[in-house]
């Protein structure tokens, strides 16, 4: 196995041992990058120039280890630019907490970012201003979105471990589309200071890592109270490394049944069972539940988000930063710089988000949005008064071919149907790989808990994962 | 429901992204269909529930009046597309 | 009067917090452009607001010196316009649960004592300066964020004289709270007013004008003073009124119509969702209410009750507080009995030579034991009250003692006899017609007759002592 193959508890357990250097480790995923990128596309600009010339080993716990950060993560010096023309050249003066932290760890940030749907507005990677990344399992598939580009880059050894966020399954989705772990945390664990917004409400940074240990780690490194995040919560981060016990006899699993309807694939839904059967076998108990209100989290959510997304982008204006259209006219450099800097689906989110809180129409859309948002987040806290977790599938399909669904907004939503709930409800879940379709694309198992137990998923999800192989498969690139 | 033409336009211009008059069409039509996929909403009975607009129960996060260092100007600065002197320039405003 | 005139303020009011409302920028005036800035108030993608502890306290104060009920839920809204000066084209303002609601403001009109209704105080953030010139406009962020509060009087003024009182009450109690500066100069307190004429009698409001750009409260007098003109003449001449903004022009003295804006204003106004909600409870609202200084209106009624002030002359000491300070430490260090004579000359004498400086009698720099050194010297008679007048003037601009001022001034005033029935001898010699219309019972002459002796005496003379001196002499005779 080369260095960029191994997962990062491996790499630090070796670094510890003396048994390898940083230098190593990024020569490796450098001679990877060169041979595999080009088909990949996980990184966007590459002529950002290299990091080997100095890491700066700032602690022993990650000592120097690299990790690969979505372009909406602010990197001090380093461009963050959302994969959008409109933030073309922008380089933040400041970190994100969650970069801060990781330094402060000991790793070392990979400068070249990950790609991404541009603000995030996507599940496909295909709005991306630099392009599409492709699936590391089928090159003319979908990594999923909007984290596509760090979910292929962990998938394809390009990286060690990388950083998404999670609006509405922006973590769960490609990491279950390429075969890797993903996390969306408990809104509040993780500071969003530094996330260049889509939805303040529904965000969350996460880890994106080749199995549950690495999960777990990088969790609890970039976990904790902010006092720049008014929306961080003060409580204490627990060692995710000790709920990883193997052991997951007595847990009552809800399987909640609006999960299994139409329009879940067939094959991902045998998939689907054969796991939940699997945890069974582990000594879990399962229970058929009900989540009523979950066929309107896709309408609250594209109500909720694109009203916060159209205010919190109003800011992506040509003055302070970024890309701006000529214009003698202040207004009309407004409109064009935005016209122009905008991709297609930006445009359309940011306009149906101005509609939905415009004059006459907030109490119609907005409001009853957040009503209903009420409802659906009353559902899980029923269900876990009597459960431990729920266990469901991550996406209604394993990855779609590129283009597929590009031209159709409404079913590109929908993509998010079983993610969206979550983010709606703050609840933490993970996807981990249960399984590959027979055409070879890999299938996630989604597991959510209550708001601040984390520990839960870990345990679930590695007792889990360990007591199958589909975390080891590799893709041949 | 429908989506006439002047919202399309007054959608647009309180977001600030110029519409090409080719667009109307396409983009009254697309708006049409998502708001008719959300408007299923309208048949949930709602009028006892209360509106989440914070997940988090947690409330008067404050912080203390105490000073940090600012950002140096030229760094403020440095990401301007225009700037004149010490100051980011725009456009003359004209309504 | 055929017509009522009915104005209603909107005051916004800079806090005088050392930091900005979301981040820890310094609010110092006037420091080089765009020097007291951070991303987070330059609105850079990523960063979030935290609110500023100090800012609510200030808040909270102010709404309760007015009266008004503190809101126990309140919320932050994004209100959603773009222009330069708005970091991140929107404002961080409240909407529909403001901080407080329902207080009143007491001003003393000619007509006396009045209760102006205050709809609502709520908390909202600065924006930045915008300087034009040829072609381009230049922004400065260093005001970007600073707190305000938004203080809204109901319609309940009706006059300009009224406005201008209420400003200067208003001002009153904000400077005895001591949370901001109020200087309307330097922008640290701004007024719009809202202004129509209706018929005397008729119930409905008529057509408003909204007023801008009043830099003083004398300019927000003189503002509404030209619109009720305005606006008399237009209704006299039965031409149509239209809801508009007119902007104060000083140099011409006149209100100028705004050019017409977009349409109807559509702000958008959501729950800000970056920022968490304040429950303020009735605990909190009792300590704060604890820390609250004596207001203008108790302290005049205490300067009534204890040193006998009449209700006329306490007002004017109370206007400011550190001239009600200082007034009171005069008052009560005077040793006399009857405290109306320091009163009189805070009053009188020191308050005209306060108005002739342009300043406020605590800026005059009078060291309050020369004060009452001085009054001691007019009560023991020792020098008279006009030279007593001219030496405060003295002690004012010198910073000499009262004493030595009266010595180089030559001015103690001649109280002996026999000093004086030389010159009132001369002067009865000289004055034979006073004399005689004296003795006929003319007491005017014998004022005439102190007059004559007080000119030889080059003013230094007793007049009570020469009176007396005459009457004897003249009724010995």
């Amino acid at each position: 196995m080369e260095l960029n193959q191994l997962t990062a508890h491996e790499l630090l357990e070796k670094l510890k041992a003396r048994q390898t250097t940083p230098k190593a480790i990024l020569d490796s995923l450098h001679a990877r990058i060169q041979k595999v990128e080009p088909k990949v596309k996980a990184y966007v600009r590459l002529d950002e120039p290299s990091l080997s010339k100095g890491i700066k080993i700032r602690k022993e716990e990650l000592g120097g280890l690299p990790i690969t950060i979505k372009d909406n993560i602010c990197t001090e010096g380093l461009p963050t630019e959302c994969c959008s023309k409109i933030l073309q050249g922008f380089r933040p003066p400041y970190d994100a907490t969650v970069i801060n932290k990781l330094k402060e760890s000991g790793a070392a940030i990979f400068p070249l970012k990950a790609n991404m749907d541009e603000f995030a507005f996507g599940s496909s990677c295909e709005n991306s201003y630099f392009g599409p990344t492709h699936n590391p399992w089928n090159l003319d598939c979908v990594p999923g979105g909007s984290s596509g580009g760090s979910a292929a880059a962990v998938a394809s050894d390009e990286a060690i471990w990388a950083l998404g966020s999670d609006t509405g399954g922006s973590i769960r989705q490609p990491a279950s589309f390429c075969g890797v772990v993903g996390l969306k945390p408990t809104y509040g664990r993780v500071s969003r200071f530094g996330l260049i917004a889509f939805a303040s409400s529904l965000d969350q940074i996460g880890p994106i890592t080749k199995d549950v240990r690495d999960a777990a780690i990088l969790t609890g490194i970039i976990s904790g109270y902010d006092p720049l995040d008014s929306t961080s919560v003060n409580q204490g981060v627990p060692d995710y490394t000790k709920s990883l016990s193997g052991d997951i006899k007595g847990l009552k699993i809800g399987i909640p049944k609006e999960y299994f309807v139409a329009g879940l694939d067939a094959e991902v839904k045998i998939i689907i069972e054969e796991a939940v059967n699997k945890l069974k076998n582990l000594g879990a108990v399962t229970n058929q539940v009900s989540l009523p209100h979950t066929e309107y989290a896709v309408p609250v959510y594209y109500i909720i988000a694109t009203a916060e997304a159209s205010s919190n982008l109003a800011r992506f204006d040509g003055v302070q930063y970024g890309y701006r259209a000529q214009s003698d006219n202040l207004i009309q450099m407004y409109k064009l710089t935005r016209a122009q800097g905008f991709g297609r689906e930006a445009k359309r989110r940011i306009r149906l988000g101005t509609f939905v809180l415009s004059h006459g129409y907030y109490d119609a859309y907005y409001l009853l949005a957040l009503k209903v948002r009420t409802l659906i987040k009353q559902d899980f806290d029923k269900v876990f008064r009597d459960f431990d977790c729920i266990v469901a599938p991550t996406s209604p399909t394993s990855a779609f071919k590129i283009g597929e669904r590009a031209q159709d907004p409404l079913k590109m939503y929908l993509s998010d149907i079983y993610t969206i709930s979550v983010n709606l409800a703050g609840i933490p879940a993970i996807s981990v790989p249960c399984g590959f379709t027979k055409k070879g694309l890999p299938v996630g198992l989604q597991i959510m808990a209550r708001p601040f137990n984390e520990e839960m998923l870990f345990r679930a999800a590695h007792t889990f994962e360990q007591n199958t192989d589909w975390h080891k498969l590799k893709p041949r690139l | 429901m429908s989506i006439d033409k002047e919202t399309i336009k007054h959608v647009a211009h309180l977001a600030r992204i110029e519409l090409q008059p080719n667009e109307l069409e396409k983009l009254s039509g697309e708006l049409h269909e998502i708001l008719g996929f959300i408007d299923k909403l309208k048949y949930l009975n709602v009028e006892q529930v209360k509106p989440t607009s914070h997940i988090l129960p947690i409330s008067n996060i404050l912080r203390e009046d105490k000073p940090h260092v600012s950002l140096a100007t030229e760094k403020a600065l440095e990401n301007a597309p225009s700037k004149k002197g010490n100051f980011f320039s725009v456009p003359k405003i004209i309504e | 009067m055929k017509y009522q005139t009915v104005i209603g303020l909107e005051v916004h009011l800079q806090l005088n917090t050392k930091t900005k409302a979301f981040c820890g920028c310094s609010t110092d005036f006037g420091k080089a452009p765009n020097s007291n800035v951070c991303p987070v108030c330059l609105g850079f993608p990523g960063t979030l607001p935290v609110y500023n502890r100090q800012a609510l306290n200030s808040a909270i104060k102010l709404a309760l010196a007015f009266g008004c009920q503190i809101q126990e839920h309140t919320k932050f809204d994004r209100k959603n316009y773009f222009y330069p000066d708005l970091p991140k084209n929107y404002q961080i303002s409240q909407f529909d649960l403001p901080l407080s609601r329902n207080g009143y403001l007491d001003i003393y009109s000619q007509d006396g004592p009045k209760r102006i209704g205050i709809t609502r105080v709520h908390l909202e953030e600065d924006a930045g300066k915008l300087i034009h010139e040829t072609g381009v406009s230049l922004v400065d962020f260093n005001r970007t964020g600073i707190p305000l509060l938004e203080i809204v009087s109901e319609p309940d003024l009706n006059s300009p004289q009224e406005a201008f009182d209420y400003l200067t009450s208003l001002k009153s109690i904000i400077e005895y709270l001591d949370v901001s500066d109020c200087d309307m100069e330097k922008g640290s307190l701004r007024c719009d007013a809202n202004i129509s004429l209706r018929l005397c009698g008729a119930g409905e409001l008529g057509v408003k004008t909204e007023l801008k750009n009043m830099n003083s409260f004398k300019g927000v007098k003189d503002a509404l003073t030209f619109e009720v003109e305005r606006q008399t003449r237009l209704l006299e001449a039965s031409q149509k009124m239209i809801q508009e903004t007119r902007l104060w022009d000083v140099e011409k003295g006149a209100t100028i119509a705004m050019r017409t804006k977009e349409g109807a204003k559509d702000y958008r106004y959501f729950p800000d969702p970056d920022l968490t909600v304040f429950i303020i409870d009735q605990s909190m609202v009792s300590h704060i209410k604890a820390q609250l200084p004596e207001l203008p209106r108790e302290k005049m009624r205490r300067f009534v009750k204890e040193y006998g002030l009449t209700e006329y002359d306490a007002k004017i000491l109370v206007s400011s507080k550190n001239d009600a300070e200082f007034a009171e430490s005069c008052i009560q260090d005077y040793p006399g009995k009857d405290k109306k004579e320091m009163v009189n000359w805070l009053i009188g004498p020191l308050l005209s030579e306060a108005n002739l400086r342009k300043r406020k009698l605590h800026e005059l720099n009078l060291d309050k034991n020369e004060l009452i050194s001085l009054i001691g010297f007019v009560g023991r008679q020792d020098i008279s009250h006009l030279s007593a007048k001219s030496v405060l003037s003295q002690l004012i601009d010198t910073g000499k003692s009262a004493r030595d001022l009266i010595q180089e001034g030559n001015l103690q005033q001649i109280s002996n006899a026999d000093a004086l029935l030389e010159v009132i001898e001369t002067v009865i010699q000289e004055n034979a017609k006073s004399v005689s219309d004296f003795k006929a019972g003319k007491t005017n002459a014998l004022m005439y007759l102190v007059g004559q002796v007080m000119k030889k005496s080059s003013g230094k003379a007793n007049p009570k002592v020469v009176g007396e001196l005459i009457r004897r002499r003249l009724a010995d005779a």
